[in-house]
């Protein structure tokens, strides 16, 4: 949501360099019609303990543009990084989400800035959805000033406060009963939001996870769980971790809704059900069948427990990107010419927020004892040779 | 000092070090000198009267608010328990400040296990006195995000040791997410607690928290253990910004003392001077503070003169109240009810011989307690916490025998 009213007041509104003008009825123009627009939701939803919503979806071209310029940026950006790791820019771990980028796009399409979301260490393209930058993206993976935590949270810990994203979290299953307390804060606050608690299936299998649920049911939070299934927890498919991979029936007395997480339009109209049961009823569990391409992080290839075959098969019929693409270009939204004119920007944007980052400097050495503590005591921190980032804390 | 000067043979002169045994033949002469000047000051100035250094120290030591230590006011002030004392500064909170609330097993209906928010659910309701399952790692973190929100959650486990299931939690979410988020978020949480070392509780139940939790990065911990600076400790950690673990025992939830009628907090980073002195320096917090105390009875029976010092705060270290105390009697012993290996007196005492080494006269004592799961046996378990007598002897060695 906020990516795209970013993009929108960016005039990224394109008109293309040769097209005719939108609006046009004869010439395939991009259409950036608002108009609504009904499609169907080719995988049907699966309920546990609940009614699942109708497979009809309600969108519109401008949206469906939209998801496209949004899911594409996030391709172009997991791509880079993926470079910017092998040349050494970006070290430690880096878990890339290049292949699931529809359920991020297509949850924020259902929420609005009341809403939190908070999530594990795949975390680079949702902290996009949730407002944030590139350019920020870029720079805290490199560890630079610039980054959204200023450089020292790294790949797994980015944070948007503004947005609502609350990471970013490096321990799985820890996030499940942050997201809790989310909620439970809302709910006190008597804040008119949701919290969306995500997870994948290797957290599924956390204690916590239940305790959390368990919680959650009882005092009736506004707490939606997002089990974001790509299949594999690291190196260990869903088969062989969990007795039961259904993962959505997992919440057990909580209702949960199996999804198609490689298309967007399904996954907004479940988190659009899902905020409106939860608000009223408590906890939901929402499990996104979704596929990522990369290994589990950079050091994993990726290959060693399937086959390339089932990547690349993924990869042609389940692709979110290709999805839009078809659906834009059937319906004659666009035509191949702004596709590509759309991707072309998107490449630059990318590019542009890379060269940014890469002149970012580093923090400098009296940020290594800065907010350690909120407020504290006046004491002094220095570094182990008592010569070097003598630093007065505040 | 005047000791020195007064005595101009003596080799052991403040800034230099002498080795162990050196100082044990030297200081046989020493003390009959220093023994008579002790005995001399002593009935000069006795306990009530300090001298102007002292004050000095004292005043700047001591925050502004707080009056002395166990004053009671000139107002009258009230009797109560110790546990009443955390009641009493909870509720006060809660009602200063909608956005606090309780979180714990037991806390709401029951009452708290050890009564601390007894009548609270009635009072807040169920919503700010919140029951939980026994599920430590997740209310943990539940409160930990609420607190990412902007409420002040109070955390109550149980029994300090049963926190240790929230380990992850803590250390990772509680302590580092300030500093991860470049400062986005405050995590503005109490956690607190009985734990130590009770009668007969078994090993699971007699854990020392503080030990564990004192290197993470981001954590304030103190000691509580009077009821008024556990009334004034538990209003400052919910006022505070950081995160802050407070450590009750569970030993002392039923010790008796007035405090005022007014309002007051304390300082969280500061320590709390019991018994000034002017021979040694004794440091510890919660239930050794009246070991201590009952050995100091003995020890001035016997012509000592030390100075106790509750350390209070556990992380940081008041090094300033600790520093102006060890420039004072250049004798230093910690008494503690933490484990020997890694405790909090591990970390006092290096930190002490860092700063103030040039002070010292000798080496930092540390009585702690044994390296082993805490028995059922009762004189077993006994042995395993340090005793009064103990740090009788522990005293008699480093200042020499009377």
């Amino acid at each position: 949501m906020a990516l795209r009213q970013a993009w929108q007041k960016a005039g990224k509104v394109l008109n293309g360099g040769a097209l005719v003008s939108p609006g046009s009825t004869f010439a395939r123009a991009l259409s950036t019609s608002s108009d609504p627009l009904t499609l169907e939701i080719p995988v049907p939803f699966k309920g546990h303990k609940v009614d699942p919503p109708s497979s009809t979806v309600e969108t519109s071209a401008a949206e469906l543009v939209d998801f496209f310029r949004t899911m594409f940026v996030m391709r172009r950006m997991e791509i880079a990084a993926d470079s910017l790791y092998k040349s050494k820019f970006i070290r430690g771990f880096c878990h890339l989400y290049d292949g699931q980028e529809a359920v991020c796009v297509g949850m924020e399409a259902a929420l609005n800035d009341k809403d939190c979301i908070i999530t594990a260490y795949r975390d680079h393209c949702t902290h996009l959805g949730r407002g944030g930058t590139v350019l920020e993206v870029f720079a805290e993976l490199m560890g630079r000033k610039d980054g959204c935590s200023l450089g020292k949270g790294g790949s797994m810990h980015m944070y948007n406060k503004k947005g609502g994203f609350y990471g970013g979290n490096g321990i799985v299953g820890a996030q499940t009963p942050l997201g809790a307390g989310l909620a439970f804060a809302q709910k006190y606050l008597k804040v008119d939001g949701v919290t969306l608690a995500m997870y994948g299936d290797g957290a599924a299998n956390q204690g916590q996870l239940f305790e959390a649920m368990n919680i959650s049911a009882l005092w009736d939070l506004p707490v939606i769980y997002v089990c974001e299934n790509n299949h594999y927890g690291m190196g260990t498919a869903e088969w062989r971790s969990a007795k039961s991979p259904e993962y959505y029936k997992r919440g057990d007395y909580v209702p949960g809704l199996k999804v198609d997480g490689m298309d967007c339009l399904a996954v907004k109209q479940a988190v659009k059900f899902a905020k409106e049961y939860s608000l009223k009823n408590g906890p939901m569990v929402l499990e996104m069948d979704t596929y990522r391409y990369h290994g589990h992080s950079m050091s994993d290839p990726g290959s060693t427990y399937r086959t390339r075959d089932e990547i690349s098969g993924v990869r042609q019929e389940r692709d979110p990107i290709e999805r839009i693409r078809k659906l834009l270009l059937s319906h004659e939204f666009a035509s191949v010419a702004d596709l590509k004119a759309i991707e072309k920007e998107a490449k630059k944007e990318v590019e542009d927020a890379l060269a940014k980052a890469k002149e970012s400097p580093s923090p400098d050495a009296p940020e290594l004892f800065s907010h350690i503590y909120r407020k504290s005591y006046g004491a002094e921190a220095y570094g182990a040779d008592r010569k070097e980032s003598t630093v007065k804390l505040p | 000092m005047a000791m020195a000067a007064a005595a101009p043979t003596v080799p052991i002169c403040h800034g230099r070090r002498a080795s162990p045994c050196s100082s044990k033949q030297v200081s046989v002469s020493v003390s009959v000198a220093m023994r008579a000047w002790a005995s001399k000051s002593s009935s000069l100035s006795s306990s009530s009267s300090k001298s102007p250094r002292l004050v000095a120290a004292h005043a700047t030591a001591v925050a502004t608010k707080e009056a002395a230590s166990t004053t009671s006011s000139s107002q009258g002030g009230h009797e109560l328990l110790m546990f009443e004392a955390l009641r009493e500064g909870l509720s006060e909170e809660m009602e200063r400040d909608p956005k606090v609330c309780v979180i714990g097993e037991d806390v709401g209906d029951y009452g708290g296990s050890y009564k601390v928010t007894k009548g609270f659910s009635e009072k807040f309701g169920s919503w700010r006195v919140l029951d939980t399952p026994i599920a430590e790692n997740s209310f943990t973190g539940m409160a930990i995000g609420s607190a990412m929100t902007g409420l002040r959650p109070v955390v109550e486990g149980m029994n300090m040791g049963f926190l240790l299931l929230a380990y992850n939690q803590i250390a990772n979410n509680c302590g580092m997410l300030h500093y991860t988020s470049g400062g986005q978020f405050t995590i503005p949480i109490v956690i607190r607690g009985p734990g130590g070392v009770g009668r007969q509780l078994g090993a699971e139940h007699s854990q020392r928290l503080e030990s564990y939790f004192q290197s993470v990065p981001g954590l304030q911990m103190v000691a509580c253990s009077t009821p008024y600076n556990a009334k004034g400790l538990m209003k400052a950690a919910i006022r505070c910004e950081n995160p802050v673990i407070l450590y009750e025992h569970v030993l002392l939830y039923n010790l008796k003392e007035k405090i005022p009628d007014e309002e007051y907090v304390c300082c969280l980073e500061e320590a709390e001077m019991v018994r000034p002195g002017t021979e040694i320096t004794i440091l510890t917090y919660s239930r050794m503070r009246y070991h201590v105390t009952q050995a100091a009875k003995t020890l001035v029976d016997r012509g000592y003169d030390p100075e106790i010092i509750d350390i209070r705060s556990l992380k940081p270290f008041d090094m300033y109240t600790i520093g102006e105390s060890v420039r004072k009697t250049h004798r230093v012993l910690i008494v503690e009810e933490c484990m020997r290996t890694g405790g909090i007196g591990a970390s006092l005492r290096s930190a002490i011989m860092e700063s103030f080494w040039d002070e010292l006269d000798g080496p930092i004592g540390c009585l702690s307690s044994q390296d082993v799961p805490t028995p059922y046996s009762g004189p077993l378990e006994e042995l395993t916490v340090v005793q009064p007598h103990q740090i009788v002897t522990a005293v008699e060695n480093l200042c020499g025998k009377k």
